[in-house]
């Protein structure tokens, strides 16, 4: 469980992240989306204390991280940058981090060999591809066998095998009761190895709630409705914090609002309806959609309301 | 690599799993950085300079003293200290030790490791202190070993020419075993100096401006300026050290600090770079 309250963070002018606040529970694995430069390395560098945040709290299993008593036995992480020497080997570099936290010898061994580095363990990681560092980087994770994950874009540098890998990994981690916090940019990724979401855009939280929700959410579930009683269906889909745009040859265009939902309270205010026909759009112009402006889209924690205009 | 499970008996992660009593602490931390220490090439290199620059230039100078002595003049023989000559290699080995000492603190910040340390041990000021014990045992062993390995060395390639001194004459013994303590102390202070910077070439620059720029630009000043100042500079400390005739050495005067004083002030020295650059470390993101 990480819990984040109203985190910032400053780089000098830079506003790194702005009053984030968002939970990962355990059990799943939680996306952590937004476009570059949105905050999502920051916030995690803030979850293991290697920044200091301006103002607010993140704890991890309810402890800063500072605190913890065997950080590496409670939580894991890839960070974005490298973090390895390159002149030092694999080995040595999962070595050295053992003993930090008095993790047994033999644990480096099984890492090496989860994440398919065994034959290449002696020799300097300076050598190494940029996927056999991301898997060093997953090996260094796994040491402590910790219930808590952090991901920063694991996949980059990945093949298509080592990708469809680290998807099986990060679910079958997050079935183990374990919390799982992988970060990305490309919602298609989030789309099939997420369960749930946080999205935030240039430092503030903008959704956070189940990855289908936010699919059917964002303008990939913009609805097309052809009805007689447009005027009439228009109120009561605004009192429900529907956008509602007219298509062409009078059809109502309507965002925020799943179409079942449409459809329900188009019955249940008597209204016909002619058309009700969901607009898939790409996943990736759904999420460009949704993080390009911030301020516009943002939303209450719970992740109702999320499109703007509309009357509350 | 079509494992998926996490390489353990499955466990269930949804209830609270026990962590072993206790929390990490010096006794892994001192571990983690010797094993850090040994597995770079770097360290191996550059402890191979040091040896070739004690040794190699103590060698190199007390066997040509030796080659020359029967032709040299009374203004050579004049006041020459064989333990000293034997000890010539001392300049640069604070050189190479001062790499030593950089590269162990400034490649955790070039290389990114320092996140992964952090990460694993949040308390920054144990870990340097872990960091600095690790280095300054190494350092010291190295050191002794090299200035008494040049010492006798030099004296064996003295001996039969020219005067040679042993170990149970006065002066002799300090001035070895000093040389040796004032080359781990410079280590240290380089690797404060890393933790200040954090970057190699800065902290090299620094480091090598303090020992050698610095005593240069002190020259250009009045005398009186440069008695009251150019014995507090590590340089002259050290050559001060590594002397038994006491109150002479390349900078001339007899204002210098005893070799003790001297080296209590190269000690302040490297407590403060020390102290600073754990004050940094805690204050800034890693
Ligand atoms: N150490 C730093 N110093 C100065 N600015 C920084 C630093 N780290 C991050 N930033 C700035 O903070 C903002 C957020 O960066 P961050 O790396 O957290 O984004 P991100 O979501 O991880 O982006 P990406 O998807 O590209 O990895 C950016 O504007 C970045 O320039
Ligand atoms: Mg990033």
């Amino acid at each position: 469980m990480i819990e984040a309250r109203d985190l910032t963070k400053r780089y000098g002018e830079a506003l790194a992240v702005d009053h984030l606040s968002f939970e990962v529970r355990p059990g799943r694995v939680t996306g952590f989306l937004g476009p570059n430069g949105a905050g999502k390395s920051t916030t995690m560098r803030l979850i293991l204390g290697l920044d200091r945040p301006d103002s607010g709290r993140v704890t991890v299993n309810g402890r800063t991280y500072h605190d913890l008593p065997w950080p590496l036995r409670e939580v894991g992480a890839l960070l974005e940058a490298r973090s390895v020497h390159p002149g030092r080997s694999a080995y040595m570099h999962l070595l050295s981090l053992a003993q930090t936290n008095d993790i047994p010898r033999s644990r480096v061994d099984e890492v090496l060999e989860l994440v398919g580095l065994t034959s290449v363990a002696r020799r300097r990681a300076g050598t190494f591809s940029l996927g056999m560092g991301q898997r060093l980087g997953i090996a260094a994770a796994m040491l402590g066998d910790p219930a808590v994950l952090l991901f920063d874009e694991p996949v980059n540098g990945l093949d298509p095998e080592g990708i469809r890998w680290v998807r099986m990994l990060l679910k079958s981690l997050a079935a183990e009761g374990r919390t799982v916090l992988v970060s990305s940019h490309l919602m298609s990724e989030m789309a099939v190895t997420a369960d749930h979401v946080v999205v935030i855009g240039k430092g503030r939280l903008i959704a956070e709630q189940p990855v289908g929700e936010l699919l059917a959410r964002s303008s990939g579930g913009l609805v097309r409705v052809r009805t007689p009683g447009a005027e009439q269906l228009q109120a009561v889909l605004a009192r429900e914090g529907a956008r509602i745009e007219a298509g062409g040859d009078g059809t109502l265009e309507v965002t925020g609002l799943s179409a079942s939902e449409i459809g329900e309270l188009a019955l249940s205010a008597g209204v016909a309806l002619h058309e009700l026909s969901p607009q898939a759009g790409t996943l990736e112009e759904a999420f460009m959609e949704l993080t390009k402006d911030s301020v516009e889209f943002r939303v209450d924690r719970d992740g109702r309301a999320p499109v703007a205009g509309a009357p509350r | 690599m079509s494992t998926v499970s996490a390489g353990l008996p499955s466990k269930d992660f949804s209830v609270d799993r026990p962590v072993p009593p206790g929390r990490y602490g010096p006794a892994g931390l001192l571990r983690a950085e010797w094993t850090k220490l040994r597995s770079v090439r770097s360290t191996v290199w550059t402890l191979v300079v040091t040896v070739l620059a004690v040794v190699g230039i103590g060698a190199v100078a007390t066997a040509v003293t030796a080659a020359h002595w029967n032709g040299g003049g009374p203004a050579e023989r004049f006041g020459f200290d064989p333990t000293q000559r034997s000890l010539a290699g001392l300049f640069l080995g604070q050189i190479a030790i001062g790499v030593l000492g950089v590269l162990a603190m400034s490649a955790e910040f070039s290389s990114g490791t320092i996140r992964a340390t952090f990460a694993a041990a949040p308390h920054r000021t144990l870990v340097l202190v872990c960091k600095t014990v690790v280095f300054g045992l190494v350092a010291l062993v190295t050191s002794e070993v090299l200035t008494f390995a040049a010492f006798e060395l030099g004296q064996q390639l003295l001996k039969g020419t020219t005067p040679y001194a042993t170990l149970g004459q006065p002066g002799v013994l300090r001035a070895v075993a000093g040389a040796g303590l004032v080359l781990t102390v410079m280590g240290l202070f380089a690797l404060g100096l890393a933790a200040i910077i954090r970057h190699t070439a800065g902290a090299l620059a620094t480091y090598v401006g303090l020992l050698l720029v610095l005593p240069l630009i002190i020259q250009a000043f009045p005398t009186s300026f440069q008695q009251a100042v150019l014995r507090y500079m590590p340089l002259v400390i050290a050559e001060h050290m590594a002397t038994t005739r006491l109150g002479g050495g390349a900078f001339g005067g007899g204002s210098l600090l005893s070799p003790w004083v001297g080296f209590a002030v190269l000690c302040g020295y490297t407590l403060a770079a020390l102290v600073v650059g754990a004050v940094l470390l805690n204050r800034r993101d890693a």
